[in-house]
């Protein structure tokens, strides 16, 4: 009975040259804001510069890949920057406990890293858990859990930070300031994650389900998916690249508190948001993810490079990024 | 003055490059039932959108009591007296009746909202149409024929003298209907001008003065309702013989090989105690009024819907209750009635649509999604459904409701079922579309698959089933067989006149 909307001519062309601005937009953005922080400053092109603005886009990015998941759902997960704290002071504490058994050795970082992995997997299984059985918005469960982490984390530091043992710290060193091939470590695995989250999306049944999901929950359950173990999945998956992001963030300052990781969640979801991923779900742009989580980085630095704007003003410049961002998407849809 | 309330002259309509009304038109009396039919994608909804304001001509022009106007919103349309009441509500659920009836137009005594006015009003106009609705209830506590009601109290509130109404009874049960159909007549003698949209031409014989056919985007024909058969209007739908809308039937049912043994299947509130067997070769008619609780028994059966008691048995095996995956795994298929709800994801493309229950299917041999497998999939769909499409790699949102009933019965076949379990398969759908579909069930039990089918249409369970099951209120009132099964016998047993035996 309905006939083809204009709006969606628009669309089936846009899906038959198989070329979509909206996908490529995050792209030209990160030019276009390169181009800008050379003119403002040309030391920003400089190799030192690059690398570092790069490598800390790694924490947020690896984090909003797990998030892009989440969200391609119609859920959020608001857990994940007090998660990250947790998970760097129980790796702190360990480390400095089985230092005495095993020395400062690999193996003592090792078991840490596992250690970091099974909380992150355990703690979105939780996550999930709560809210599929439970039958609650994902907003109010990872609002709890958020507050739990951050002060669990307060406790174990009672109050105070939480510092790895010195020996181990030199030897742990090299996983966030070490490179290979000149290429620093953090942007390695950063790509590593990119790369195996986008082969889940979008060449494997579970991001096809969870794609559905995100779609349309009752069609999703009327086609057979097992709505509730997939979600569970994506937490899951949310927990292991926390937990990624704390074992590269750990040897950075070598300390955790209650305020590590602080804001993390916020700038991840930016970071998907900004990349083209609705947050009503049914969509998800994995390399739009990576280039929103690159942009933020840059605005940052550029903001450090120049001496136009104060960078206590970081925050609104990347509110009003995201906001921006987002219009553009709405008029290009419209 | 012009005797018609509402003219459409020469109206042509392109979306972007495709144009989909070619020179209509169209012209409504004042005081007169003139209903519109076509099949899918004939420019029915089109026409009328351009007559309410929600989208603008391409060319050609419309005359509003014999006055050119131009409607550049819903708002103008609405405040020249032409109203459409949609397919689907427009009413806010948490809202109450009166907050609905106002809305946008809300009464105001000083600044402050005068809701003792629009009590007072609502409660003269929902007496006008006969309703015991309580304008202070909220809209998600109405049933669907209730919530029809609002809307055309909303409708009413302003005098609307052009009432647009796009399948209005598509959801209701026949006594609502009859309600329906009495105060449109009312409307009629109070001088309103109703366009009336409905795929039943049954009801259109009975209700409408005038008819206007459209054909891909032509007037075919406006004439007089008492010149034309039912069979008529069908012809000049399609644009040919319609010989015969269902396929003959199988021969008397064997009832040999028991495919499917529901026994004692009960779900609170809905179904009690039920038991059926399914055979080989047959469909298997399920009738009732709405709410009879078919939809729920089925959902139970493949177990998407939690039942309280009870076993099925399929080919000698248990099924398990526990999801809808295990029954698909056993080959056994539901098609929801529900279809932009529960049955496709409307906001994706074509072939995630179709091979979303067999992705398996549809692997690489390393175990990735294969989108040449995906595709080639969906051209056999395409071409085995006779789905037309703007583009292959068009959303789903962009068809027309029997092209997407198409694609939803192409997802199911993925699976290569044995039980197929349709739920009002043709619901929404033109007549053309529904002999495709009876053709297509048919076949399916010929090959010695079996079907269930639930409908609350009942030519179309007398003219495709080889046995029927009659539901009410939960329960199976009754069976039959042979020439039992016509449109009388059923309703006995629907409205509980007959049967009982096996509660």
């Amino acid at each position: 009975m309905n006939q083809v909307s204009a709006g969606g001519l628009a669309k089936v062309k846009a899906l038959g040259s198989r070329f979509s601005w909206q996908d490529i937009g995050p792209i030209i953005a990160v030019i276009a804001l390169m181009i800008l922080g050379t003119a403002i400053n040309p030391t920003f092109l400089s190799m030192g510069n690059l690398t570092n603005v790069f490598t800390r886009s790694a924490f947020t990015g690896i984090i909003a890949i797990g998030a892009t998941f989440v969200i391609g759902t119609g859920s959020i997960d608001l857990s994940v920057g007090s998660m990250a704290a947790f998970n760097s002071g129980m790796m702190i504490i360990f480390m400095n406990y089985l230092v005495q058994h095993w020395g400062a050795t690999w193996s003592t970082i090792i078991a840490a890293m596992v250690l970091s992995l099974v909380l992150g997997a355990v703690g979105g299984l939780v996550n999930g858990l709560v809210i599929t059985r439970g039958k609650i918005e994902s907003f109010i469960v990872t609002l709890g859990t958020m507050g739990i982490f951050r002060s669990l984390v307060t406790y174990l530091a009672d109050g105070g930070t939480l510092s790895l043992n010195l020996p181990v710290r030199g030897l742990y060193r090299p996983v966030y300031y070490g490179t290979f091939l000149k290429i620093p470590i953090p942007l390695i695995i950063f790509f590593i994650v990119a790369v195996v989250g986008a082969v889940l999306m979008y060449k494997t049944r579970f991001g096809r389900y969870v794609l559905a999901i995100g779609s349309n929950y009752d069609v999703a359950h009327y086609s057979a998916i097992n709505v509730n173990r997939i979600r569970v999945l994506t937490y899951i998956l949310q927990g292991i690249c926390v937990a990624i992001a704390t074992i590269i963030y750990v040897p950075r300052l070598g300390s955790a508190s209650g305020s590590t990781g602080y804001g993390w969640e916020l700038e991840a979801i930016a970071a998907v948001i900004i990349g083209g991923t609705a947050m009503k779900g049914g969509t998800a742009k994995i390399l739009g993810t990576v280039a929103g989580a690159i942009i933020f980085s840059i605005i940052g630095n550029i903001l450090n490079l120049s001496d136009a704007i104060s960078q206590y003003l970081n925050g609104a410049v990347q509110g009003l990024i995201i906001i921006g961002a987002v219009l553009v998407q709405r008029t290009s849809k419209e | 003055m012009s005797e018609f309330a509402i003219q459409a002259k020469k109206v042509c309509k392109s979306y972007g490059t495709v144009p989909v009304l070619f020179d209509v038109d169209f012209e409504v009396k004042k005081g007169e039932i003139h209903a519109l039919i076509g099949e899918n994608g004939a420019g029915k909804s089109t026409l009328v959108k351009i007559l309410a304001g929600y989208h603008q001509q391409t060319s050609g022009e419309l005359l509003r009591n014999g006055r050119p106007v131009v409607y550049h919103s819903i708002g103008a349309a609405e405040a020249d007296g032409v109203v459409m009441i949609h397919q689907e509500f427009n009413l806010c659920n948490d809202l109450t009746v009166e907050e609905n009836i106002f809305l946008g137009k809300e009464l105001v005594k000083r600044g402050l909202l005068d809701k003792a006015a629009m009590r007072q009003r609502s409660g003269e106009i929902l007496g006008r149409l006969g309703t015991t609705i309580n304008p202070r209830s909220r809209v998600k506590d109405l049933s669907v024929s209730e919530k029809q009601m609002v809307e055309i109290a909303k409708a009413l509130a302003f005098n609307s003298e052009v009432l647009i109404m796009d399948e209005p009874t598509a959801v209701l049960t026949q006594g609502e209907i009859e309600v329906l159909f009495r105060i449109i007549r009312a409307l009629r003698d109070h001088g309103v001008s109703i366009v009336y949209i409905s795929h039943k031409l049954n009801e259109i014989k009975e209700l409408a003065d005038r008819v206007t056919v459209l054909r891909d985007g032509y007037r075919v024909a406006t004439e007089k309702v008492s010149d034309l058969s039912e069979d008529d209007m069908a012809r000049l739908m399609v644009g040919r013989e319609l010989t015969t809308l269902f396929p003959p039937k199988g021969g008397p049912p064997k009832r040999e090989v028991p495919v499917l043994e529901v026994r004692n299947i009960s779900c609170p509130k809905y179904v009690h105690n039920a038991s059926f067997q399914l055979y080989e070769g047959e469909v298997l008619g399920f009738a009732g009024l709405i709410g009879a609780g078919r939809t729920e028994l089925m959902e139970c059966v493949v177990g998407l819907r939690r039942r309280s008691a009870g076993t099925v048995i399929y080919r000698g095996q248990p099924l398990s209750a526990r999801s809808y995956g295990d029954a698909i795994k056993q080959q056994i298929v539901y098609l929801s009635e529900d279809r932009k709800g529960k049955g496709l994801f409307t906001s994706m493309p074509l072939a995630p649509n179709v091979t979303i229950l067999s992705l398996q299917d549809h692997l690489t041999r390393i175990g990735f999604l294969d989108s040449k497998k995906e595709d080639a999939t969906l051209d056999r769909t395409l071409e085995e459904f006779d789905v037309r499409v703007p583009s292959k790699r068009a959303l789903l949102s962009m068809l027309s409701g029997g092209n997407q009933q198409k694609i939803a019965l192409g997802k199911m076949m993925q699976v290569d079922p044995d039980v197929v379990i349709l739920d009002e398969p043709t619901r929404g759908i033109d007549v053309g579309t529904k002999q495709q579909v009876y053709y297509f069930v048919r076949e399916l039990v010929k090959q010695g698959k079996s079907c269930i089918l639930i409908s609350s249409e009942l030519p179309e369970i007398v003219g495709l089933s080889d046995r029927v099951i009659v539901m009410r209120s939960g329960v199976i009132m009754g069976e039959l067989t042979g020439a039992d099964i016509n449109e009388e016998e059923i309703m006995l047993y629907a409205t509980g006149v007959k049967g009982g035996m096996a509660g």
